[in-house]
């Protein structure tokens, strides 16, 4: 199933050539619309007429998170205020408010957008979708709303919160898909466990999650409690909110809406492109946007290109999902770690609850990092030997994974904090 | 069909056309618009090799034409509706269609004639009523029907128009549009110039706005239509005096 099968199977050639169209006019119009871009160019002696292939957006400068601050709030839009029609903000998972700005062609495109992403997940004209994102300067909730109403399909915008409300709602509105952060989707699993609902008593079949980085064992274990297929998409507000990529049936990766945007992988240490299908930081250049444009926007999240067709049928590049932040990768003990890969390791490991926290304190120079699990009640119940057995297989995993060694805690269930959004995984006391 | 990447090209030191790049597939109705001097019409002329392209390329049926002479663009299948129709005023409207068969002549596809003109009178009644006409004594909409009728003579795959509606009533425009309809529904491609925005975006698939020279936007008609840059720069509307801030 497609929802625009005429761009989402594009032959090749094609869509570089509207791709390279495309780049053309969105630099001509940023040089003329948006003062900080001409002077980014000017400062390399560059102008959009010297960008004559898709190759030639490497000599373009970058644009930074660090440059929306600066521009704050409105700096960077392409159009005068009185053709946007929508102003959101980024979430800001890690520091200050950016605003971005659509024009009522963006909204369409958007939608659009979303609508494609749905209809691969499964999503049809007869799906009850619930949006469990926050409906507020947040882009997640509103883009996912607008993509289910173009499909169709009943929105119940029953933003995010109150637990046990969702789950109702859920039952009684015989919602089918489900649209959250995938920690939230764990949440909703574990409060119906406890409101002694059973996934049979709720219609649920397809769940689109985004918004944080997740594991397969993470999907896995939301399809078991949920009973329902679940796909991963990604976007970000900088660029349009969620609409970006998203997974089709087959989950091997996530298809990138190429004939709107322009997908790079860099080391985000050297600035260069990283060879093909290796992991590097996802840089995004926007092309058919018209209030806010984006040149080579550093998203800071990691992933990669992946080789080769997908039996879907689509055409899109196909991105790895996202395994982290290259700004939450921690540095312990001289050693880069993902909280993904702990994430990992946590799922494979029987008795343990999927949720965890990785502190890190300094002692005198030496970092140590300890990682709280939860783990099911039995245990705790048990012997102390089973707990200690535990223990011990979870350190191992862990130093094999990691390459260096941290502590482990076994916590009772619940005892970490629960996000509604996205979850808080890291807490670093480090004084640096 | 036809497919552009950083044309450039222009007149004696003047560069016109700045790196454009642009297509248009088989049976879609293509629309450019811009204001005077843009480069509108440059951009027709140079796919039709009146004028040299300086660089990039032009791939018309994935053939490389930009170093072609206009006789052999024609001959591939891309014909041009000037600017100003370019009739020869002194001979009749008959003997002008005849003009555009040249092609066929040349192919010796003379056999083919006889029923191209049928076709054309076909499509325009108006013109076969006054075949024996002076085309300098038709009216402004019928030269233009005889330039098209003329073009079409030589079976071409694309058909570019420049500015077809120039200088003619409301009424003879909606004519006039209405036929490049039809001939799309009759298999043609169509590359319209059109200062008329709002009429071109409304029988186009899709469109580009040239600016100095420049591509700054393209979409489908529907998108151009509701950008409300191009509203105020080429549709004429006020949104200033609609109250809109």
């Amino acid at each position: 199933m497609y929802w625009e099968s005429d761009k989402e199977c594009m032959d090749r050639e094609e869509l570089e050539q509207l791709q390279l169209e495309q780049l053309q006019s969105t630099l001509n119009r940023v040089y003329s619309h948006v003062p900080f871009y001409r002077k980014q160019f000017d400062a390399l002696g560059i102008t959009p007429e010297d960008v004559g292939s898709l190759d030639d957006l490497a000599r373009l400068p970058f644009t930074t998170k660090a440059d929306l601050r600066d521009n704050y709030p409105y700096g960077l839009f392409a159009v005068p205020m009185r053709e946007v029609v929508r102003i959101h903000a980024s979430s800001g998972t890690t520091g200050a408010v950016t605003v971005v700005g659509y024009t009522r062609n963006d909204i369409r495109t958007w939608s659009n957008l979303v609508a494609r992403i749905l209809t691969a997940g499964g999503v049809t004209k007869d799906d009850v979708v619930q949006i469990a994102f926050g409906y507020g300067l947040f882009t997640g909730a509103f883009g996912l709303h607008y993509g289910a109403e173009r499909i169709g399909a009943s929105v119940i915008p029953a933003s995010s919160g109150n637990t046990t409300r969702q789950i109702q709602i859920m039952k009684d509105f015989k919602t089918t898909a489900l649209v959250s952060t995938p920690s939230y989707a764990l949440l909703v699993g574990e409060t119906m466990q406890e409101m002694g609902i059973p996934v049979s008593a709720l219609s649920l079949r397809y769940g689109l999650f985004g918004a944080e980085p997740w594991s397969d064992a993470m999907r896995q274990e939301i399809e078991g409690r949920l009973g329902i297929v679940a796909t991963d998409n990604y976007g970000l507000s900088e660029v349009i909110g969620p609409g970006v990529s998203g997974e089709c049936q087959e989950r091997q990766g996530l298809h990138i809406n190429e004939d709107h945007f322009l997908v790079e992988v860099i080391d985000p240490e050297k600035l260069r492109p990283v060879p093909p299908g290796e992991t590097g930081e996802l840089v995004i250049t926007s092309l058919t946007k018209e209030a806010f444009p984006m040149v080579r926007y550093r998203t800071h999240d990691l992933s990669s290109l992946l080789p080769g067709p997908c039996p879907c049928g689509r055409t899109g590049r196909r991105m790895s999902r996202v395994t982290g932040r290259t700004d939450d990768m921690l540095i312990i003990k001289g050693v880069n770690v993902f909280p993904s890969q702990i994430e990992r390791v946590l799922f494979e490991i029987e008795g343990t609850e999927p949720h965890y926290q990785i502190v890190i304190d300094r002692k005198g120079a030496m970092d140590e990092a300890t990682v709280l699990v939860e783990v099911g009640e039995s245990i705790f119940f048990d012997q102390m030997r089973r707990q200690r057995e535990m223990v011990d297989t979870i350190r191992k995993r862990l130093a094999h994974e990691l390459g260096i060694s941290v502590d482990v805690k076994l916590v009772e269930k619940k005892t970490l904090g629960r996000s509604e959004g996205k979850a808080k995984r890291v807490i670093d006391n480090r004084k640096l | 069909m036809l497919r552009i990447k950083n044309l450039e090209s222009g007149y004696g030191r003047l560069k016109v056309l700045k790196k454009v790049t642009m297509h248009i597939r088989a049976g879609e109705i293509v629309t450019i618009i811009g204001a005077n001097g843009a480069g509108k019409t440059t951009l027709l002329r140079t796919v039709s090799g009146l004028i040299p392209a300086r660089s990039g390329e032009i791939l018309f049926d994935m053939k490389e034409i930009g170093t072609l002479p206009p006789e052999k663009i024609v001959f591939l299948g891309c014909s041009l509706v000037p600017e100003g129709r370019q009739l020869f005023a002194p001979l009749t409207v008959n003997e002008n269609i005849l003009l555009g068969a040249y092609p066929q002549y040349r192919k010796k596809r003379s056999d083919q004639v006889r029923d191209d003109l049928e076709r054309v009178y076909g499509l325009f009644p108006r013109l076969k009523e006054r075949e024996r006409q002076l085309a300098g004594t038709l009216s402004g909409g019928e030269q233009q029907m005889l330039a098209i009728a003329r073009a079409l003579m030589a079976r071409p795959k694309l058909i570019m128009m420049d500015e077809p509606s120039m200088g003619l009533a409301p009424l003879i425009i909606k004519d006039i549009f209405s036929i490049v309809t039809r001939l799309r529904g009759e298999g043609s491609t169509v590359l319209l110039i059109e200062q008329n925005a709002k009429a071109a975006l409304g029988i186009a698939d899709r469109g580009y706005v040239l600016e100095t020279g420049r591509i700054i936007m393209q979409g489908t008609a529907e998108d151009l239509l509701s950008n409300r840059e191009v509203q105020r720069a080429y549709l004429g509307r006020d949104l200033d005096a609609e109250g809109t801030m």
